[in-house]
């Protein structure tokens, strides 16, 4: 078979193909079904992991996050009523944190609150955050207009602060921010600068671009030196468990940490652990490493990856199977056309040659039609369904490849099968 | 000069438990340019004969020399080049293949012979106006009757233009008049030159050959001289 018939056998696998439309487009279907839902379900659940990874990177991956949890014998404590339950992490933690561990960049106290600010008779709920100037160090955020917070607004304690997108846009409508006062708490603070918002959509890339909302997205943040809010806002909180009423004090909610490299996150992690152990008889603290996270998520992926794997694998088996059965059903209802062709000079390696180019043909087809609806599932999950899905280039490339793979597979038998009739036999076979 | 030339040549079929000679001990000469015919009831070895001729199968025993070349020891590969390039088939039910139309049919021996589409159509193009059917050109077997049908299973047999040219009763679907035009052609290609092996049961066919063999159960039981 020299390589310029290549063109026509394809010509002629196509013809004899389309003699059997129905027939072609039938067993096609179970390439279609495999392939599609292989292309659909890898870009959903790619989609899924992004998103996963994304709120998880989000967080720093070179980022060790410590936060405040409250430990759950206090409350069954709590029952002698006007107490004052203290706990959580404090400013000398943060200070023990930034003197004793080497390789630390930054340590940033994160103190947050509920609050509420206003300006001239606008109000709007905020989350507020005093914190030190190192904060932009270990969040997503970026300062947009004016400047962010200081050493020197941290030293004077003074009531300067910076306000994200949302709340400028939300508080100030056409105004302009910059250098006005705002009220917080019975205090003023001026806007020194203004901040993109915590949250960012980084699923642009995905199919269709999903824009839906997370409940942390819906309210403004507004950034406060720490000293000042160590001064202005009171450390105490009034809670109410069961009918009685108790109150707690927590100084930090939060101390987030930014190692040098990520090979020490780990080392840093535990030799944290054991200062805090050391500074805290009870567990009131809980330690984040988002790298730790995102290798889980990696390592779910890869369940997830396996699992669909068996899934599809199995789908284009039984597609492969039904391939399989139908052309040799063809090869028998040719039998005759082989003979003749044999007579005619065919090799028994030309007569292979062409009904595996027929098979193969066919799950290319089927292929590239799986592919086809295969995309277009994700993109109708992630237009009526409000869930980020990506399809990677490696899945369709993946597809298509096991397709053929398949075709070769499973029309390779049939199509020694053919070959190897006897050609008397076949030219008599009616 | 012999183009055919078979010594001693033996066919024999295992079926189950049975051993069935179909040729026994054949000799037979066919010069180049001749136009046999052979005949026989059916069994007596006209078929094998017919298929060990065109190098669809290979004696059991004894030698097949086709235009030079030994036929009886060669593999499968060889052998079909050989096929479509000495020999030429002519059918009883014309064997065209259904998906194709006149002109694709026609190109599918010199296809396998590996020659260039461009060649090949041009050669199909005038072997289609040797047999008179250049208007059909891109009809499909089943549009055409089966005299017109028979006419393309002959171009496609000279497609090649092979040393001979083999038919299996070529006229025995066909209608007295289309089998006549048929006949016309195999007798102006005989003209030309080419050598001829039919097979047939009817006289007067075998009238219009030079030398008729009789066959027997396997053996050649007369030959007719009908050169006058």
């Amino acid at each position: 078979m020299q390589w310029f018939g290549f063109k026509r056998t394809i010509k002629l696998g196509i013809k004899s193909l389309w003699m059997h439309r129905l027939r072609s487009i039938l067993t096609t279907l179970g390439i279609i079904f495999g392939v599609c839902s292989v292309i659909a379900m890898l870009a959903i659940g790619e989609g899924a992991s992004r998103q996963t990874q994304e709120a998880i990177a989000r967080l720093g991956s070179s980022n060790i996050i410590i936060e405040t949890v409250k430990p759950p014998q206090k409350q069954t404590d709590s029952g002698s009523g006007n107490t004052v339950i203290s706990y959580g992490l404090t400013y000398a933690d943060a200070e023990a944190i930034r003197n004793c561990i080497p390789n630390v960049e930054v340590a940033v106290p994160i103190r947050q609150l509920d609050q509420q600010a206003r300006y001239l008779n606008r109000k709007l709920p905020i989350k507020l955050i005093g914190t030190i100037p190192w904060y932009t160090e270990i969040s997503p955020i970026s300062v947009i207009r004016g400047r962010f917070l200081t050493s020197i607004d941290v030293e004077y304690r003074l009531n300067v602060c910076v306000i994200d997108e949302k709340t400028a846009r939300d508080l100030f409508l056409f105004d302009d921010p910059m250098g006005q006062d705002i009220k917080i708490y019975g205090s003023y603070y001026r806007v020194m600068g203004i901040s993109s918002s915590t949250i960012q959509n980084n699923h642009s890339n995905s199919f269709g671009g999903s824009n839906f909302e997370t409940s942390d997205q819906a309210i403004g943040y507004v950034y406060i030196p720490v000293s000042t809010a160590k001064i202005r806002f009171t450390e105490f909180k009034a809670s109410f468990d069961g009918g009685t009423s108790s109150r707690e004090r927590v100084e930090l909610q939060k101390i987030t940490i930014k190692v040098q490299s990520m090979e020490q996150i780990i080392p840093i992690r535990n030799v944290l652990q054991a200062l805090l152990e050391n500074r805290h008889k009870e567990k009131d603290y809980n330690i984040i490493v988002p790298l730790e996270l995102l290798k889980q998520a990696a390592q779910s992926k890869r369940i997830f990856n396996i699992v669909l794997g068996s899934i599809a694998a199995i789908s284009l088996l039984v597609g492969g199977i039904g391939i399989m059965n139908i052309m040799l059903a063809s090869v028998s209802e040719r039998t005759r056309e082989i003979g003749i062709r044999r007579a005619l000079g065919a090799k028994k390696k030309d007569i292979i040659f062409q009904f595996l180019t027929e098979t193969v043909l066919l799950t290319l087809i089927g292929g590239l039609v799986g592919i086809a609806v295969g995309a277009l599932i994700p993109f109708l999950v992630t237009r009526f369904g409000n869930m980020p899905t990506v399809i990677t280039t490696w899945s369709i490339l993946l597809s298509f490849g096991i397709s053929g793979a398949t075709g070769i597979t499973f029309g390779l038998y049939p199509a020694w099968r053919a070959a190897n009739m006897d050609p008397i036999e076949s030219l008599r076979h009616e | 000069m012999p183009i055919i030339s078979i010594k001693n040549m033996t066919k024999t079929f295992q079926i189950g438990d049975v051993r069935l000679d179909a040729l026994k001990n054949l000799d037979l000469t066919i010069n180049k340019g001749e136009y046999i015919t052979i005949m026989g009831p059916s069994g007596s070895g006209k078929s094998t004969m017919l298929n060990l001729l065109g190098c669809l199968d290979t004696p059991t025993k004894g030698q097949y020399f086709l235009d030079g070349q030994d036929i009886a020891t060669l593999e499968d590969d060889l052998l079909s080049k050989i096929r479509g390039k000495k020999t030429g088939f002519i059918f009883q039910s014309y064997n065209l293949i259904a998906q194709l139309n006149i002109i694709e049919n026609i190109e599918v021996p010199m296809y396998y012979q590996g020659m260039s589409e461009t060649l090949s159509k041009e050669r199909a193009e005038e072997l289609a106006e040797i047999v008179g059917l250049s208007d059909r050109l891109k009809h499909k077997p089943s549009e055409l009757s089966g005299g017109q049908q028979q006419r393309v299973a002959i171009a496609r047999a000279l497609a090649n233009d092979p040393v001979v040219l083999l038919a299996d009763e070529p006229t025995g679907n066909l209608d007295s008049k289309s089998g006549y035009e048929i006949l016309e052609i195999l007798n102006d290609l005989h003209e030309k030159g080419k050598t001829l092996i039919v097979i047939t049961h009817d006289d007067r066919i075998a009238k219009l050959s030079e030398r008729t063999i009789h066959l027997l159960d396997g053996r050649i039981d007369k030959e007719d001289n009908n050169k006058r």
